[in-house]
């Protein structure tokens, strides 16, 4: 990290001393810091997790930015790299895997699928979008994205990291955040947040 | 097996049964037997005891609703080589129950299941038939012709505008739920009880309870997020101590509705679908369906694009094999440093591959009756680099560093081993099969495109365990490298395509089975046309799912960190196991 990028400008740290005395916000050092060690979860879902894989390995290599550190538990990671195909099988897990996740936590939607649905949208089994269940940071397009494109939208998701201030982030505000229902596996997939409205629709038809 | 038999049992073998039992499938454009459904169990131990069809490469059905009627259609072959033997069973819609086959051919239990799941008809007589692909509770069997998914616009595809007026209209919006679901009338979600898989975790195998040490099962639930497997897949295991006493796999985490779409889908939107089904081997996915409707349609394709295909389908399997043995070195614990090594010959074969085709992975390339584009002279000059020097020096890094090396060696020999005759009953395929011992490789059994001129050998290994799965593999790698010299040696000039680039292909009503030897095993597409510009069944034969038939047996009685090696020398890839 070059001073430059650390200081702030308003205050002019004299020459003789640059080596030595930085000058910065909290906000800033903070985020500096978070934005560089963002640990990914481990956790490929379909077609586009080999590509992430592809960014990880040497020739594209996300270690640059700090994101190599794939973690096989929610629990130590920072961003969830929602890499594929969303299936109503799959959700229930993800959402808890979600739930698990410390604060602050990031989502990123990598391809079509994730996104919305992808070319496998009208499919019996697939959710339209992961986005109908857990709120998502930065969404990646493609088919699958190019690892340069993955590496563009953790750059975005890095930028959205900096934008962010200690007073005004829900991780620390007061009271603990709400969990997200996890969706039950019915007839067919139920979003509990949905309940009534399933119920009204599924009355029978009255004669008229 | 009688010698009569063996010499042309085909011709002849309605005569072998009683009348009445089986008969010529004689509809216009179809072939084989249909056999009575009283008869069947009979029929099939004839066919595996005396003429010889001792595997069972691929069982499904197909929904003829105006008709009335399932067609469940079976395919055999024997493995000393030679064509398929089709025969069929029909039962009608009211009553799909049709004898299990699981005891003669237990390669036949995921495959059941599946029909069971998704068509909705019962298998007599099979031990475990669950649901497999979708979950318990789940309403309705979606590959029925009479089912209708949510988004459902109309039955075939090209749909009619989006965009009338100019304005769009979202699926979702047409939805009641704003959302891709339905339920039965009267549904109500709060008195919903989910279904706690009981059949499922009461289906694993007891052992004795040791008494004096006071021992007990431990039932682990090994994904479906899990660094071991791949992907979505999901493995219950009991355990006893360090040891496996059963395990079942659980899968559909990722099962994107592909044959259904597919029938949907006109002849030629399919094609990029199928690069979707194994994503890491896209080019042969497009090669064997390709073959699947070129047969109905009677095309012959051009010599240069034969090459075209045979080239690209090598270097997907030099690709496959490398990202496969990198990851073997994952789940043997050398954690992602190793597998760099191994795929790094892989992104100069993507680079091929964006080069002809322009997408990386996804690359839609075959088209029927060749492909889509040609190959520039400066693309042949790559793979002739890439051939002659990149990969044959990294087959030797792997000699050097791998072949010999102690440790993988103790971790890999005499683990997950799987005898000549289990692999054939269990229908696995490619390399386990190979590794197993039986020399068992389409292109030789039963040769498709160009491969019947084509000069190389077919590895086998002996043992049948996790090194020889290995050792095939490295081994297919340099037999590639073989006929692809041979191929770029002799590639003729002329055309890729036979006639014109067409969007809406005619295919001639019939069905036709297609089949090629990819990566993971046989691969093949199972495809009934009514002469209509969609498929009437679209099915999908995908290796790495039946070759998931023999997790269970293989991983019983070995160690529990043993497990995660043995499925990744199976070698699956989820969005073909559960397609
Ligand atoms: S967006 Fe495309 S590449 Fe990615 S998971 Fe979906 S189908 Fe596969």
């Amino acid at each position: 990290m070059s001073p430059e990028g650390l200081s702030k400008p308003e205050y002019q740290v004299p020459q003789e001393m640059q080596n030595q005395v930085a000058l910065t916000t909290l906000d800033r050092l903070y985020n500096w810091s978070r934005k560089n060690s963002v640990w990914p979860m481990m956790f490929g879902l379909a077609c586009c997790a080999i590509e992430m894989i592809a960014a990880a390995a040497s020739r594209y290599d996300l270690a640059r930015f700090g994101m190599e550190v794939m973690r096989p538990s929610p629990r130590q990671s920072d961003v969830m790299l929602v890499s594929g195909t969303v299936t109503k099988k799959m959700i229930p897990q993800i959402v808890r895997l979600y739930n698990q996740m410390p604060e602050p936590k990031y989502v990123i939607a990598m391809g079509a699928c994730a996104t919305s649905g992808g070319p496998f949208k009208e499919g019996y089994n697939v959710v339209a979008g992961v986005d109908k269940f857990i709120p998502v940071d930065v969404y990646i397009p493609g088919c699958p994205p190019t690892p340069q494109a993955l590496l563009h939208g953790l750059m975005t998701l890095q930028k959205k990291i900096e934008g962010q201030s200690l007073k005004e982030v829900s991780w620390y505000q007061k009271g603990p955040g709400e969990p997200i229902p996890v969706p039950v596996l019915g007839p067919d997939l139920i979003d509990m947040r949905k309940a009534a409205v399933i119920r009204e629709n599924s009355q029978p038809v009255a004669d008229a | 097996m009688t010698e009569a038999t063996l010499v042309n049992p085909l011709e002849t073998l309605v005569e072998h049964f009683p009348s009445g039992w089986v008969k010529k499938d004689d509809r216009p454009g179809y072939s084989g037997f249909i056999v009575e459904r009283e008869h069947l169990l009979d029929f099939a131990r004839a066919m595996r005891d005396d003429f010889g069809f001792d595997y069972l490469s691929m069982v499904t059905a197909s929904d003829y609703l105006a008709e009335g009627i399932f067609d469940v259609v079976y395919y055999a072959y024997k493995t000393i080589g030679g064509p398929a033997l089709v025969f069929k069973v029909q039962v009608p819609r009211e009553d799909a129950v049709v004898p299990s086959l699981v005891a003669l051919y237990p390669g036949a239990d995921f495959q059941e299941r599946e029909l069971w799941d998704l068509m909705g008809i019962r298998f007599e007589g099979h031990p475990d038939l669950r649901r497999i692909l979708m979950w318990e509770g789940f309403e309705g069997h979606p590959l029925r012709k009479d089912w209708k998914e949510p988004f459902y616009e109309e039955d075939v595809k090209p749909f009619k505008s989006r965009w009338p007026e100019g304005k769009p209209i979202h699926a979702d919006d047409r939805n009641p739920f704003n959302d891709n679901v339905q339920y039965p009338t009267g549904f109500d979600p709060e008195r919903w009880v989910p279904e706690a898989e009981t059949l499922l975790y009461s289906g694993l195998q007891q052992t004795a309870h040791y008494e004096e040490f006071k021992t007990d099962e431990l039932i682990v639930n090994m994904g479906p997020q899990h660094p071991s497997t791949h992907g979505v897949f999901r493995m219950v295991v009991s355990l006893q101590g360090e040891k496996i006493v059963d395990l079942k796999p659980v899968m559909g985490y990722l099962h994107r509705n592909h044959e259904k779409i597919g029938e949907r889908n006109t002849f030629l939107q399919n094609m990029p679908f199928t690069d979707r089904l194994d994503y890491t081997t896209s080019m042969s996915n497009n090669f064997a369906y390709a073959l699947a409707v070129e047969k109905l349609m009677g095309l012959q394709v051009p010599e240069r694009a034969e090459y075209i295909r045979v080239i690209m389908a090598e270097l997907t399997r030099i690709m496959n094999h490398f990202f496969a043995t990198g990851f073997l070195l994952n789940d043997l614990g050398v954690y992602f440093t190793a597998s760099l090594y191994a795929i790094e010959e892989r992104e100069l074969i993507l680079d091929i591959f964006e080069e002809v085709s322009g997408s990386r992975m996804m690359c839609n390339y075959f088209r029927f009756g060749g492909v889509v584009r040609d190959v520039s002279d400066e693309v042949l000059k790559k793979i002739h680099n890439l051939i002659y020097d990149r990969i044959p020096r990294k087959l030797d890094q792997f000699d050097a560093y791998l072949t010999n090396n102690e440790i993988l060696r103790t971790r890999c020999e005499g683990v997950g081993v799987l005898t000549a005759d289990q692999a054939i009953a269990l229908s696995t395929a490619g390399p386990i099969l190979r590794a197993s011992g039986v020399p068992y490789d389409v292109r030789r059994a039963d040769p498709y495109s160009i491969y019947d001129r084509l000069d190389f050998d077919v590895v086998t290994g002996i043992h049948g365990d996790i090194y020889d799965r290995y050792l095939v593999r490295v081994g297919e790698i340099k037999e590639s490298i073989k006929i692809i010299k041979q191929l770029l040696r002799d590639i003729p000039g002329g055309p890729i395509l036979a006639g014109k680039p067409a969007y809406q292909v005619r295919v001639p009503a019939g069905e036709s089975y297609g089949r090629v030897e990819g990566p993971k095993g046989e691969l093949g597409f199972y495809i009934v046309s009514s002469g209509k510009p969609n498929p009437e069944r679209y099915h999908v034969r995908a290796p790495t799912f039946i070759n998931l038939t023999s997790l269970a047996p293989m991983s019983r009685g070995e160690k529990v960190a043993d497990v995660v090696v043995i499925l990744g020398a199976i070698d699956i890839v989820l969005g073909e196991v559960d397609r």
